[in-house]
């Protein structure tokens, strides 16, 4: 059989890592925080503010905390999954791999992205703003990525999913339809931040579209953040990688030709320089998404596609914002977070040892 | 078989090298659930110098892996 073409091979994920970029490059132009034009930690962060889960740096006199507001673009993405997945017939219910394991898993995923501040989209993102400290969290990721490969070369697997039913299934998507109807009429209940990052965002429609286009290339490309390096490490598959390359690609060019691009590792915006802490916290997203299957873009993805297992994973992410921002444990750019930290950090490599070593085992064919 | 139903990737594309590796079988079955899986374990395979071939099992996957 003859070889795949470079086009064929690497194709669409360099035109998806690229789209993906100048998405984020064009939401942050017209409003999003800057250097965050798509960050699934942030926004997963912000949704769970806008449902008063948390209210971090509420002020009496504006009435919100300042990151609180529900983001357009993680409903666009998900809905963008299910509509291409329902048109290709990919979208196949399926779940019960260890969900309360991906949920606690997925709780400190979301702490050690909010120590770092951003998800594995976001540090990359970052990178091309010319974030030095985002390549510090780049080194964490990639050490914590190596760690999960070792668990998966040791047989660990959180096992089988099964097929489950329709209704639950779409149970996910469904609620991203209730959230963008909650957006658009924005009743009383629902918050939105009147300062800080939370009140910073694109118009509603437009971010809700270009999440809609990438949220399709991303089911249809399998772009991942951490199977980019996990495969070029475990199988020399440098296909998702590109992605991630191009990612950086095209925010660079982006922030180059808007002049939005600063290198260095001070000042950075909603970014803070304690090394250890942003290296710490990337080591917990990258071990812990290998153990997920996933970044946090990915379990998105496959939550859209009906994979019920990741729609726990997502559902975790919430509430491991909401713990981060309630304990103290979320950075700001002034520096890492006021509550117990450092505990929080430790906890979580135990959780993540915990779960490897009980879960590794014979894969039986 | 290796009956990889069920598992997300990487798992079937570890299960599948890891039954090329010991073996090197000159035919292989690989059953899996989902596309992704059936793009990943035929991109490996086709690398390690396999023919595949996908059909219908079950509702499911088959991949038929030969030399």
């Amino acid at each position: 059989m003859p070889k795949e073409s470079f086009v064929k091979r690497y194709g669409l994920l360099i035109g998806t890592g690229l789209a993906v970029g100048a998405a984020a490059v064009l939401l942050t132009a017209l409003g999003n925080p800057a250097n965050m034009g798509f960050c699934i930690a942030c926004f997963l962060r912000d949704i769970a503010g806008a449902l008063n889960f948390q209210r971090a740096g509420f002020d009496a006199e504006v009435g919100t905390g300042i990151v609180q507001y529900i983001r357009p673009e993680i409903i666009g993405l998900v809905l963008g999954s299910t509509v291409i997945a329902m048109v290709r017939k990919e979208f196949r219910p399926k779940g019960g791999s260890s969900p309360m394991i991906r949920f606690i898993v997925a709780v400190f995923v979301m702490i050690g992205a909010l120590v770092f501040l951003g998800c594995p989209l976001r540090m990359v993102i970052r990178i091309g703003g010319g974030d030095l400290n985002a390549v510090v969290g780049l080194v964490g990721f990639a050490i914590g990525i190596l760690i999960g490969i070792v668990c998966l070369k040791r047989g660990f697997s959180l096992r089988r999913a099964y097929q489950q039913s329709m209704t639950e299934g779409l149970i996910f998507p469904a609620l991203m339809v209730v959230l963008l109807v909650l957006v658009l009429m924005h009743p009383s209940f629902i918050v939105f931040s009147a300062a800080g990052p939370g009140s910073m965002a694109a118009p509603i429609l437009v971010a809700f579209a270009v999440a809609l286009v990438v949220g399709v290339l991303a089911q249809r490309s399998r772009l991942c953040m951490v199977g980019g390096i996990r495969d070029a490490v475990m199988f020399r598959d440098f296909r998702l990688v590109s992605a991630f390359i191009a990612i950086i690609v095209a925010v660079l060019v982006g922030n180059l030709a808007l002049s939005k691009f600063t290198l260095g590792f001070e000042g950075q915006p909603i970014a803070h320089s304690e090394a250890l802490w942003n290296l710490l916290g990337m080591v917990l997203v990258g071990w812990g998404s290998v153990l997920l299957g996933g970044c946090p873009l990915r379990q998105l993805i496959l939550a859209g596609e009906g994979n019920t297992d990741s729609a726990v994973t997502v559902t975790g992410f919430v509430v491991g914002a909401a713990v981060s921002h309630n304990f103290g444990l979320a950075s700001s750019g002034t520096g890492i977070g006021t509550g117990p930290v450092a505990i929080a950090v430790v906890v979580g490599f135990v959780v993540l040892a915990v779960v490897s070593v009980m879960n590794m085992q014979k894969l039986e064919g | 078989m290796v009956d990889a139903r069920g598992y997300s990737c990487p798992t079937p594309v570890i299960m599948v090298q890891k039954a090329v590796k010991e073996g090197n079988p000159a035919k292989l079955e690989v059953a899996v659930d989902n596309q992704c899986s059936v793009e990943n374990v035929t991109r490996f395979a086709q690398n390690a110098g396999y023919k595949v071939q996908v059909s219908d099992f079950e509702g499911d996957f088959k991949l038929t892996l030969t030399k």
